[in-house]
């Protein structure tokens, strides 16, 4: 099971190093706190799940936030009813996001190209709907699912007392909120990154390759294509009922907002932004969305201000009174611009840009002839860190 | 069944929003061959075209008054909007009317953004996948809601309908039932027949006129059409433009019954890409058709005592409906074999 290529194992460790300390190199862009941080590992596994689906097989589904939402849901009431414990939480999750799935795998994937998506859309919009008005026994409507205290919480309370204030999820005593929760995410990124790796570099993952350049070749090939998708449809609706467990465990609250399908859209934002079919570029997208969305929104007038107080005075009002329309409240603007451009000029993402610098420089060191061979085997190593 | 016909009445006016949308969107998608996102988009620009007609005609020259005191003893403040000063009468007129007025500032602006929409961007994505062409509409639509934010802020702009069109008609009586069984409203009524008198332009357009001709054979057939030497791919801008127009048309007239706010364009995208996916791809007859079945399916399924059945049923029967015309009749009611059917 772990002997993988070497070029994976260099990506792995080195992404393992860079998750892990991120604590340590955020902290100068301001964005070193646990919530933030937690949300960070959150949703670069939800971008590295669809991935699977889009990237490898081109199949764009806008239904993935419905099981981001059945993820939560499952973990709440995980907590509600039997445990506070959050692998317990996860498994549940697993189990639930893992049956909708294959349901609603096995009726879109009847269908491909555009219909697949709306398929998916419809169903997404579906649960949404639902979780909103005949649902809320289960989902609690507009409220939110959160925890009470007269919560049965069967398991944990055989062992403990209850206590007056809400319990908080914690793992045999570690708390799940704070920067234990952030490694707790982190390591389930990283099991995350580690199975993307191996699908990706298996036959499976070959296939599914196969059926993005060609479904109809494929099946003419003699491959029945339907169980190989339905099988990855339902890995990638996993990852999203995990990331969606996970967003319940550090903070027990689930809306079912988080179903509707704008946080499909912003999904499949992240994963275009960094760049489908690679494994790093999802992650990266996620991030830089996530960061955005943090930072870009705090700021408004008075910190811009500050930002360009160098400019002579009335140039700077002008200067702030534009760019305040791209930040705070108007960042998704900011998002909006960002995304048409990168689909319109870069559409590998953010990782295609990366590559065609680096064969820019390839090219630069190509044409003189005195390269000592050090810097080369420097650069051909960053590359596989890249990759 | 007075109830029942009330609910086809209300299902009607709002099918007629669908089927206009679902119509700008298959002829896009018939013509240009693009899955355009960012209709829903210019529906919801089309109704603030309505909001920044009334906010322009009723800007208000204020006069302090040297004579009369407000209730709290400061000078009474006269108010005069300044279409009531240059144009008299038919300032007033202007004020009371600016929703229908507003449909003649809408038709150029919309004309103008859809043209420069499809010129600007669009254009560059005929050969790339349906999937990228979503992608990049996608985007174009949050950038045009986050603008119209920028503008008119997050909350709802509601709209005034013109005197003579408030209140309900009483429809029973025309056909000889009792008075006050099936009361409507005027303005929904309005919209159903405005909607029914676009639909009715856009078909003859496309059916009467030499241009139409030439858009049609180009749906059937691009190749040929420009092999024939005829700028195909200039009339087929001039199509998005149109449709562009229709969608703003459907947004302009819809604001007195739903305040539009920024988020109005991504509520009817998911819902008129299902009427379009019911209807057929590339079938306008089809878009039509399932825009006002699917409005009427959807007001009766609000009945209470459908609900009593089947609750919750209200919420996705459209969803419903739409799976499993996808499933059964991939090309939906009238879509023509061939087309898109994977």
């Amino acid at each position: 099971m772990f002997n993988i290529p070497k070029k994976d194992a260099i990506t792995f460790v080195l992404f393992a190093i860079v998750v892990l300390t991120m604590p340590i190199w955020l902290t100068p862009f301001g964005a070193s706190y646990p919530a933030l941080l937690q949300k960070f590992a959150i949703y670069a596994l939800l971008a590295v799940g669809y991935n699977l689906l889009f990237g490898l097989t081109g199949y764009l589904s806008f239904g993935h936030a419905a099981f981001l939402g059945v993820g939560s849901y499952a973990a709440v009431w995980s907590f509600k009813l039997l445990s506070m414990n959050p692998v317990l939480a996860l498994s549940f999750a697993i189990l639930f996001s893992g049956i909708f799935a294959l349901a609603i795998g096995y009726i879109s994937l009847r269908r491909s190209g555009i219909y697949f998506s709306i398929l998916t859309l419809a169903f997404a919009q579906m649960s949404y709907k639902l979780a909103y008005s005949v649902l809320s026994p289960i989902t609690h409507g507009e409220t939110g699912l959160q925890l009470t205290l007269q919560d049965p919480r069967a398991i944990d309370l055989m062992f403990i007392e209850r206590g007056s204030s809400l319990p908080t999820s914690n793992l045999f005593g570690i708390s799940m909120s704070g920067y234990s929760g952030f490694y707790f995410t982190a390591i389930i990124l990283l099991i995350g990154f580690f199975i993307a790796q191996k699908i990706t570099s298996s036959p499976f993952g070959m296939m599914l390759k196969g059926i993005k350049s060609n479904e109809n070749r494929m099946n003419y090939t003699g491959f029945n294509t339907k169980p190989y998708m339905l099988t990855v449809f339902v890995i990638s609706g996993i990852y999203a009922g995990v990331a969606g467990g996970l967003l319940s465990i550090t903070d027990p609250l689930a809306g079912a907002e988080r179903m509707q399908w704008t946080a499909s859209g912003e999904l499949v934002l992240m994963t275009i932004l960094g760049g489908v079919g690679t494994l790093i570029g999802p992650v990266i997208g996620a991030w830089l969305i996530k960061y955005f969305e943090n930072i870009f929104s705090a700021w408004n007038e008075s910190v811009l201000h500050g930002f360009f107080a160098f400019l002579p005075d009335g140039f700077e009002d002008i200067v702030v009174t534009i760019s305040s329309k791209f930040v705070g409240e108007g960042w998704h603007l900011t998002l909006g611009l960002m995304f048409v451009l990168v689909v319109v000029f870069l559409p590998g993402g953010i990782m295609e840009g990366a590559r065609r610098i680096g064969t820019m420089f390839k090219n630069n060191k190509d044409k003189k002839p005195k390269q000592t061979s050090d810097s080369e085997k420097q650069s051909s190593d960053s590359e596989k860190g890249e990759g | 069944m007075d109830a029942i016909i009330l609910q086809v009445l209300n299902g009607l006016d709002k099918g007629g929003a669908y089927a206009l949308i679902a119509l700008g969107l298959t002829l896009v998608f018939g013509t240009l061959g693009v899955v355009n996102f960012a209709h829903g988009a210019l529906f919801m620009l089309g109704a603030f075209c309505a909001v920044t007609f009334k906010k322009i005609i009723t800007l208000e020259q204020i006069v302090l008054s040297k004579t009369e005191l407000s209730p709290w003893g400061t000078p009474l403040e006269i108010r005069t909007p300044y279409a009531q000063q240059w144009f008299g009468d038919f300032g007033n007129v202007l004020i009371e009317y600016s929703v229908p007025f507003s449909l003649l500032l809408a038709i150029p602006v919309m004309l103008f953004i859809g043209i420069a929409m499809e010129r600007g961007i669009i254009k560059h994505f005929y050969k790339r996948p349906h999937a990228e062409q979503i992608l990049v509409t996608f985007g174009l639509a949050i950038v045009l809601q986050e603008i119209v934010k920028a503008f008119f802020g997050a909350n709802p702009n509601p709209q005034p309908i013109p005197q003579i069109f408030m209140g309900a008609a009483d429809l029973g009586v025309m056909v000889g039932m009792a008075e006050n069984v099936i009361t409507y409203p005027k303005w929904r009524l309005v919209y159903l027949f405005f909607s029914l008198g676009v639909i009715a332009a856009v078909f003859a357009f496309l059916r009467f006129t030499t241009f139409g001709l030439v858009v049609r054979a180009g749906m059937s057939d691009r190749e040929t059409v420009s092999m024939l030497g005829i700028n195909i791919d200039k009339r087929f801008t001039i199509m998005f433009g149109i449709a562009a127009v229709v969608a703003g048309l459907a947004g302009v007239m819809y604001t007195p019954i739903l305040p539009p706010d920024y988020t109005l364009g991504m509520d009817f995208l998911v819902l008129s890409f299902i009427v379009v996916v019911v209807g057929g791809m590339g079938s306008l007859p089809g878009a039509v058709l399932a825009g006002f079945m699917l409005g009427v399916v959807q007001s009766l399924a609000s009945m209470t005592e459908v609900k009593d059945i089947i609750p919750g049923i209200d919420q996705i029967i459209i969803y419903l409906i739409a799976v499993i015309i996808l499933l059964v009749r991939p090309r939906g009611l009238l879509g023509k074999r061939g087309v898109m059917e994977n």
